[in-house]
């Protein structure tokens, strides 16, 4: 998984706040509350991610954002200016829509300049304007052809540069890639991120897919049932995840439950089914507390022979190799039924490990590979 | 030789040919029929041999003077004009009321639609005869409008209403609203409500992406429900014979008189044909451009 641009959040505490979200509930039907007391900072300048699954409520935060929505409760401020009650035709801020919603009966060159005619600009900054945003997102050819005629990728840099092309201080996405074939993304991904830095709008984005958060922002929050789970960047939520469900929701994870043995102020030691762990840091439970030990499937090393010591490791027999051409995941079942993934990198040509199905493994990890849950 | 009839007879040419057999039996060779009387000549009660046989040579008679008439007479002329500008006036009308009516009903909560969508059919329930005579009663001097706003003193003596171009365009416009309405209903129900929301984020008011965006989206629907209306109303009868007057001249009283009251059949077709060539020329413009638009789509 690859870590996102650093160089935008190392300065966040001295940028300036652009937009403010305090305490937003969204209830519809009286009943059925899609975002519940919701609060957020976005600094100028950076790339904010809203991830979680369906229903979660972030295509709803994001839609009150643009103003399509009235919160039930709370205030969104943009700049230091309260916009939860302006429309959003008058609001500084653009979307760009999910499956991009180009007008069908206008150009290209029509769809980019429809947002500045709004603004009753003159002719010719407009052609100016228009031409700029098409060179940006290297359209140029296509200005005078209609959406259908283009390819989803083309579509989408129409959708992207329609919605800068108006310079607005805060860029909406929502789900952006998610209309695209997986080849075609990935390099979409980085595109987009450069359009954007070139720019340098400040961007909340909607995504499903963790792989695109990962990748493109700065900074994630992760949504489930209508609240944020944790905020933070994006190695942080991988590699240091609040809770059980948030390890779970990002990336693989194996999940052990077990006591805390030991605690001692820079080491833990947590007695499992499977194995006993030892975490080489303190943890801010107590001795005898039920916890969740996450560990990923990347951080367990594979091998034939028996590890030295009494922590972190244990056996089991290899019941599913999964290849994926430059990792393979073997799935081990230990002695106490639980399934174990652990991911090797295939480094070198011949089969690494040389394990198969049926064979008897041993795995081990460090004592910093691990991150205790205790909830 | 076989081979012929086989390819003759197969599926996919008997699916095409169902329909174009459809339409030479019932479209082109009666309308040849009517081409065909409007060149004759009236005998006493029949109409003349178009082909008669002189010196043992067929030799054929083509007989202009019908059209010639028509284009010379001030009369036809001035009917055909008439024709066309009550059909252009019930067809705006009807497009007038008829659009923010499927723009409300396309717009209302999806579990009313099809309620709303009988009330627009039901109409339809009731003899179309029944329901003109019924505005007569409604209209004329002593009928309910004039005696209720006399009663209520609003009026002093009774409004023509009746027998007037007024009386024929409420005929009209009441009877064909429906043919209007339910393609715009269907065109604008199904206009993806997206593209109003990405107007409204690129600055347009609710107002602006209105006539911006829905109005040029729903072209299709304008153009389907403009052809329903105005085709049938060129030719319209029945309403112009019920509720117009003698100041009202429509080129199916004309049509009627023509082969009825005269029994000129061939003047009659000639003035049936060139009705047809009116209205055809509008109807390719149209054809033309939902043509444009359906390849704009695919």
């Amino acid at each position: 998984m690859a870590t996102a641009p650093k160089s935008q959040t190392e300065n966040k505490s001295e940028k300036e706040v652009l937009l403010r979200v305090e305490g937003i509930t969204k209830i519809y039907d009286g009943t059925v509350k899609a975002v519940d007391d919701v609060s957020l900072e976005v600094s100028k300048g950076e790339i904010f991610g809203l991830l979680g699954g369906s229903g979660c409520g972030k295509s709803t935060l994001l839609r009150m954002m643009a103003g399509f929505e009235r919160p039930t409760k709370g205030k969104i401020y943009l700049a230091g200016q309260d916009i939860t009650d302006v429309p959003p035709y008058q609001r500084p801020i653009n979307m760009m829509f999910q499956s991009y919603a180009l007008f069908p009966h206008l150009s290209v060159w029509e769809n980019i300049a429809f947002g500045l005619k709004r603004d009753n600009m003159p002719k010719g900054e407009i052609a100016t304007r228009v031409e700029e945003m098409l060179s940006l997102a290297q359209l140029n050819k296509f200005a005078q052809r209609k959406p259908h005629q283009l390819s989803g990728g083309q579509q989408q840099r129409v959708a992207l540069a329609r919605s800068l092309a108006k310079r607005p201080q805060l860029l909406l996405l929502d789900e952006p890639l998610g209309a695209l074939d997986k080849k075609l993304r990935e390099t979409t991904q980085l595109e987009l991120v450069n359009i954007i830095e070139k720019v340098g709008v400040t961007c909340v984005l909607v995504t499903h897919d963790q792989e695109e958060a990962m990748t493109m922002c700065s900074r994630i929050a992760v949504m489930a049932e209508g609240y944020f789970l944790q905020i933070g960047e994006p190695d942080t939520i991988y590699e240091m995840p609040n809770s059980r469900q948030v390890a779970d929701f990002i990336g693989n994870v194996n999940m052990f439950e077990g006591v805390v043995d030991e605690d001692e102020p820079d080491h833990v030691t947590i007695n499992c089914a499977e194995c006993t762990h030892y975490v080489g840091h303190g943890i801010s439970g107590h001795s005898g507390q039920a916890v969740g030990v996450a560990l990923r499937p990347e951080k367990i090393m594979l091998s034939k022979d028996k590890p030295i010591g009494k922590y972190n490791w244990c056996e089991g027999e290899v019941v599913e190799i999964v290849y994926f051409g430059d990792h393979t995941t073997y799935h081990l079942k230990t002695p106490t039924g639980m399934v174990i993934k652990a991911q090797e990198i295939n480094n070198t040509r011949d089969l690494s490990c040389g394990l198969t199905w049926g064979d008897h493994a041993y795995m081990h990890w460090n004592d910093l590979a691990m991150v205790v849950l205790t909830h | 030789m076989n081979k012929f009839f086989q390819s003759l007879f197969s599926g996919d040419k008997l699916v095409i040919g169902i329909p174009y057999g459809w339409f030479i039996l019932l479209v082109a060779i009666p309308l040849l029929i009517v081409m065909k009387i409007s060149l004759s000549e009236m005998e006493a009660t029949s109409v003349s041999n178009m082909i008669s046989w002189v010196d043992g040579f067929p030799t054929l008679k083509l007989n202009f003077a019908n059209y010639q008439f028509i284009f010379s007479d001030a009369l036809y002329v001035k009917t055909y004009i008439s024709s066309l500008k009550y059909a252009v006036l019930t067809t705006l009308i009807c497009l007038a009321i008829g659009y923010p009516f499927a723009y409300f009903m396309a717009r209302s909560p999806k579990h009313l639609q099809p309620m709303l969508l009988m009330l627009i059919m039901l109409p339809f329930w009731t003899s179309f005869l029944l329901r003109i005579y019924a505005w007569k009663t409604l209209l004329v001097s002593n009928g309910v409008i004039n005696n209720i706003l006399m009663s209520l003193h609003i009026i002093d003596s009774p409004i023509a209403m009746m027998n007037n171009s007024f009386s024929l365009i409420i005929g009209m416009v009441y009877s064909y609203l429906p043919f209007m309405i339910l393609p715009l209903y269907a065109n604008l129900s199904k206009l993806d409500l997206r593209y109003l929301e990405a107007a409204a984020d690129l600055g347009a008011s609710p107002f602006k992406a209105f006539w911006l965006i829905t109005v040029p989206l729903s072209k299709a629907g304008i153009i389907a429900g403009s052809m329903l209306v105005f085709i049938p109303a060129v030719g319209e009868f029945v309403i112009p014979e019920l509720l117009g007057g003698p100041d009202t001249l429509m080129i199916g009283r004309v049509l009627w008189d023509e082969f009825f009251s005269n029994n000129d059949w061939p003047m009659a077709a000639a003035v049936a044909v060139v009705m047809i060539a009116l209205i055809l020329v509008p109807m390719a413009i149209l054809n033309r451009a939902e043509a444009k638009l359906e390849e704009a789509k695919s």
